[in-house]
C-alpha cells in the first residue's frame, strides 16, 4: 500500500465484498445451476435457465423500450432546464434547484400513489374532465360513448412515473457539466464569428456531453430495472423485467435460478449498453471525467 | 504613419457604479503594433474587451473604419482575440481549433445568403497557418497533448486564419516562462509583420512592451498616463507614475530655477527641460544607468553606498545621499559603505510635472521589498477586474 491512510478504505471494501460482490457471485452461480431438493437449493450445473430465456423477449423488449423512450423524454425536458438553470444567476438556481429536488424528499410510494390516484379512471384528472363536458362533447362529436380516458395501467403511465421519478438524475449531472465550462471558450467562439445558436451547437452542446451520458445512465439503469413503477403505474399489463424477477424469488412462480439468470442477462445487455455510449461518448473526449 | 482605423472617444466604462475606465480617448492606426500597458486593474483588459465587442462601454463611443460600433456584437466583427488562457476548445484538436472560425458559414455582402468555405480552402488555410505558427505536423494533436508554448500558436493561429483586420492579444505570453517568452515576442512582432496586420496588445510587463510596439499607451486607475513611442515613454515620461512603471527610477523632488537650471538637494543642476514657471516644485527623474560615479571630492553630489547586487552586465549599487536612497546601475564595483560622487549629465535628467503620483515612488530605501513584489507579479498571470458581460 503506497498510502499510509490506505486502511481508512477498509470499512467500505469489506462492505463492498459483503454486499455487492458476494451477492453478484451468489447470482451467478444460480443462474448456471439447477434446483437442487428444493428450488433454494443449488443442484447441479446447468444451462436451462438461459435457454428458457426465449419466452420472456417480449418483457424484455418492453423493459428496454420504455426505458429508453422514458430516457429520452427525461433528456428532452431536462437538458434544456439544465442549460438554462446553468445560463440564469444563483437565485434562479437555487429556486429550480430546489423544485427539482422537492419531489425526492416525498416518499416514493406515496407519490407514485398520488400519480395512481390522478390516473385511475375514476381519478382526479378524468373527474375533471367530467366536469368540464369533454366527454359529452367528444361524444356528441363522434358518435362514441366514453366516459373516461384510459391512463392508469398503459405504458404511457408507466414512462411518466419512471419520467416523474428520474429526471433530477438526468438534470443535475448536465447542469453541474454546463456550470463549469469556461465561459471564455464561449467568448472565444463568438469572437471567431458563432452566433450564439452557432457557440451552442459548436461548443456548449459538445463539451456538455459527458454531463448527458452520466444523466443517461442514471436514468435509464434504474428504469429498465423498476418494479414498483410498472406494478403501481402498469398493473399486469405492463410486466417489465424487475416485476419478471420479483415474481421468481417472491411470487407464486418461486424459482430463484431463473430468476438469477434472468438478472444476470439484464446486467450485460445494461452493461454492454452503458460501454457502447462511454466509446460514443470518448470519441468527443472528456467523457473520461466522470 | 498610415491611416486612423480604431478610435475610442470618451470611454469609460462603470461595473455597478465602479468606474474602471475613465474618459478614454484612443486611436489605433492601421498595421500598428499597439500596447496597452499597466498594472492590475488598470483597465487595459477591458479597454481590449471593449474594442472586441464584449463589453459595451457606458458612455462614449467606438468607431472602427469610421463606423460606430459601440452595439456591435464580436462574431460581426473585423476583430479576433487571442484570450488570456488561450480558451482552446478542448473537445477539437489542433486542425479543428484553427479551423473553427472558418467552419462558420459567412453572409456574402452582395448575395446576402450565407455561404460555406470550400474544404480544400479550409484545409489550405488552416496548413499555412501552421506553418505560419512553426506547428506543421501538429495538426492530429488534441490541445491536451500540446505544451504552454504551443497552445499559445495555436491559439494566434486560430485567430489569424480569419484575416482579421486587427487582432487583439490579452497577455498572450503571461503563462510562459522566460525563455519562451522571449522567443514569442520576437515571434509575434515577425508575424505582425509579415502579415501586415495591427495588433493590440495587453501586457503588465513593460520590457515586453518596449520591445515590441511601435506605440505604448501606459494606463493606470482607469485613465490614460501617456501615449508615446517605446523611446518617448522611456526617455520623456510625463509623470512619476509611468517613470516608475516603465524601468527603474530616481524620482526626486526639485525646483525649476530657470529653463535648463533644477535645483535638487539645495544644490543646481543643468538638464534640458524648460518652460516651467519660475521656481515651480517638479519631480525630477534619473535613471540609474544615466549616473557617472567619480572620486567623493569631484561628484557633483556625495553619498555613501549601502547595498550592491550584482546583476551580470553591471552592479545594482544603492546609495545614500542625505537620506534619500538612489539606485545606480554601474560597471565599476563600490563596496557597502564607501564614500562615492556622483555626476549626472544633462540629458540624464529629466524635470516633469508635479501630479498625483509625485511622492509615491523613486525611492530605493525598500529596494529588496520592491524586487520581491515584482517576483510575485510574474509568477501568477493576472487575474482581471472581475466583471465579464454574461450572455
Amino acid at each position: 500500500m503506497k498510502n499510509k491512510l490506505s486502511w481508512l478504505a477498509g470499512p467500505y471494501v469489506l462492505w463492498m465484498t459483503l454486499v455487492v460482490i458476494v451477492p453478484i457471485l451468489l447470482v451467478v452461480v444460480y443462474a448456471f445451476t439447477a434446483s437442487g431438493e428444493t428450488a433454494a437449493d443449488i443442484g447441479g450445473f446447468t444451462l436451462d435457465n438461459f435457454s428458457r430465456m426465449g419466452t420472456y423477449t417480449v418483457i424484455f423488449a418492453r423493459s428496454f423500450q420504455l426505458a429508453l423512450v422514458a430516457t429520452l423524454v427525461c433528456l428532452l425536458i431536462g437538458y434544456p432546464l439544465a442549460y438554462v438553470m446553468a445560463k440564469e444567476g444563483p437565485g434562479f438556481q437555487r429556486v429550480a434547484m430546489v423544485i427539482i429536488m422537492l419531489p425526492m424528499w416525498v416518499n416514493f410510494l406515496l407519490r407514485t400513489y398520488a400519480w395512481m390516484a390522478i390516473l385511475e379512471n375514476n381519478g382526479i384528472l378524468n373527474n375533471f374532465f367530467e366536469a368540464i363536458g369533454l366527454f359529452d362533447l367528444i361524444n356528441g362529436l363522434f358518435g362514441t360513448d366514453i366516459s373516461f380516458f384510459p391512463m392508469i395501467r398503459t405504458q404511457g403511465a408507466v414512462v411518466l412515473g419512471m419520467v416523474y421519478n428520474y429526471l433530477p438524475f438526468m438534470v443535475l449531472p448536465i447542469y453541474s457539466v454546463i456550470i463549469k465550462l469556461d465561459h471564455s471558450l464561449v467568448e472565444a467562439a463568438r469572437d471567431l464569428g458563432a452566433s450564439s445558436a452557432g457557440v451552442f451547437r459548436r461548443v456548449t452542446l459538445p463539451l456538455s456531453l459527458p454531463g448527458v451520458l452520466s444523466g443517461v445512465t442514471m436514468v435509464f439503469v434504474p428504469s429498465v430495472s423498476t418494479f414498483a413503477i410498472s406494478r403501481m403505474m402498469g398493473g399486469n399489463n405492463q410486466m417489465l423485467l424487475g416485476n419478471l424477477i420479483e415474481q421468481q424469488f417472491l411470487g407464486g412462480a418461486y424459482n430463484p435460478h431463473l430468476g438469477s439468470a434472468i438478472a444476470l442477462v439484464m446486467m450485460i445487455i445494461v452493461v454492454a449498453c452503458m460501454w457502447i455510449m462511454n466509446r460514443f461518448g470518448e470519441g468527443e473526449e472528456q467523457a473520461v471525467i466522470l | 504613419m498610415s491611416k486612423e482605423l480604431i478610435r475610442l472617444a470618451n470611454c469609460t466604462m462603470a461595473f455597478d457604479g465602479e468606474v474602471v475606465l475613465d474618459n478614454i480617448n484612443l486611436y489605433i492606426n492601421d498595421k500598428e503594433f499597439l500596447t496597452l500597458l499597466g498594472p492590475s486593474g488598470c483597465g487595459k483588459t477591458t479597454t481590449l474587451r471593449i474594442i472586441g465587442g464584449f463589453q459595451e462601454p457606458t458612455s462614449g463611443d467606438v468607431f472602427f473604419d469610421g463606423v460606430r460600433i459601440n452595439s456591435i456584437p464580436p462574431h460581426k466583427r473585423a476583430v479576433n482575440t487571442v484570450f488570456q488562457r488561450y480558451a482552446l476548445f478542448p473537445h477539437l484538436n489542433v486542425f479543428e481549433n484553427i479551423a473553427f472560425g472558418l467552419r462558420i458559414p459567412k453572409v456574402d455582402p452582395e448575395t446576402k445568403q450565407k455561404v460555406k468555405l470550400p474544404e480544400q480552402e479550409i484545409h489550405d488555410r488552416v496548413m499555412e497557418m501552421l506553418q505560419v505558427v512553426n506547428l506543421k505536423g501538429f495538426e492530429k494533436r488534441r490541445i491536451t497533448q500540446l505544451s504552454g508554448g504551443q497552445q499559445q500558436r495555436v491559439a494566434i493561429a486560430r485567430a489569424l486564419v480569419n484575416r482579421p483586420k486587427v487582432l487583439l492579444l490579452d497577455e498572450p505570453l503571461g503563462a510562459l516562462d522566460l525563455k519562451l517568452r522571449k522567443d514569442m515576442q520576437n515571434e509575434l512582432k515577425r508575424i505582425q509583420q509579415s502579415l501586415g496586420i495591427t495588433f493590440i496588445y495587453v501586457t503588465h510587463d513593460q520590457e515586453e512592451a518596449l520591445a515590441m510596439s511601435d506605440t505604448v499607451v501606459v494606463m493606470d486607475g482607469g485613465k490614460i498616463q501617456q501615449i508615446g513611442t517605446p523611446e518617448d515613454i522611456y526617455n520623456e515620461p510625463k509623470n512619476a507614475f509611468v517613470a516608475d512603471f516603465i524601468g527603474e527610477s530616481n524620482i526626486l523632488d526639485g525646483i525649476m530655477r530657470a529653463d535648463g537650471v533644477v535645483e535638487i538637494f539645495n544644490r543646481k543642476f543643468q538638464c534640458l527641460d524648460k518652460g516651467f514657471l519660475p521656481d515651480e516644485p517638479v519631480d525630477v527623474v534619473i535613471r540609474p544607468e544615466d549616473v557617472d560615479i567619480v572620486p567623493e571630492d569631484q561628484g557633483q553630489l556625495k553619498g555613501t553606498v549601502t547595498s550592491v547586487t550584482f546583476k551580470g552586465v553591471h552592479y545594482d549599487t544603492i546609495v545614500d545621499f542625505y537620506g534619500f536612497k538612489w539606485l545606480i546601475q554601474t560597471t565599476d564595483f563600490c563596496p557597502v559603505d564607501s564614500r562615492i560622487g556622483i555626476k549626472i549629465d544633462p540629458d540624464g535628467i529629466h524635470v516633469m510635472k508635479k501630479s498625483q503620483y509625485s511622492g509615491m515612488f523613486g525611492d530605493y530605501s525598500s529596494y529588496s521589498e520592491e524586487y520581491d513584489e515584482i517576483g510575485d507579479a510574474t509568477l501568477e498571470p493576472e487575474e482581471e477586474e472581475g466583471e465579464r458581460d454574461e450572455e
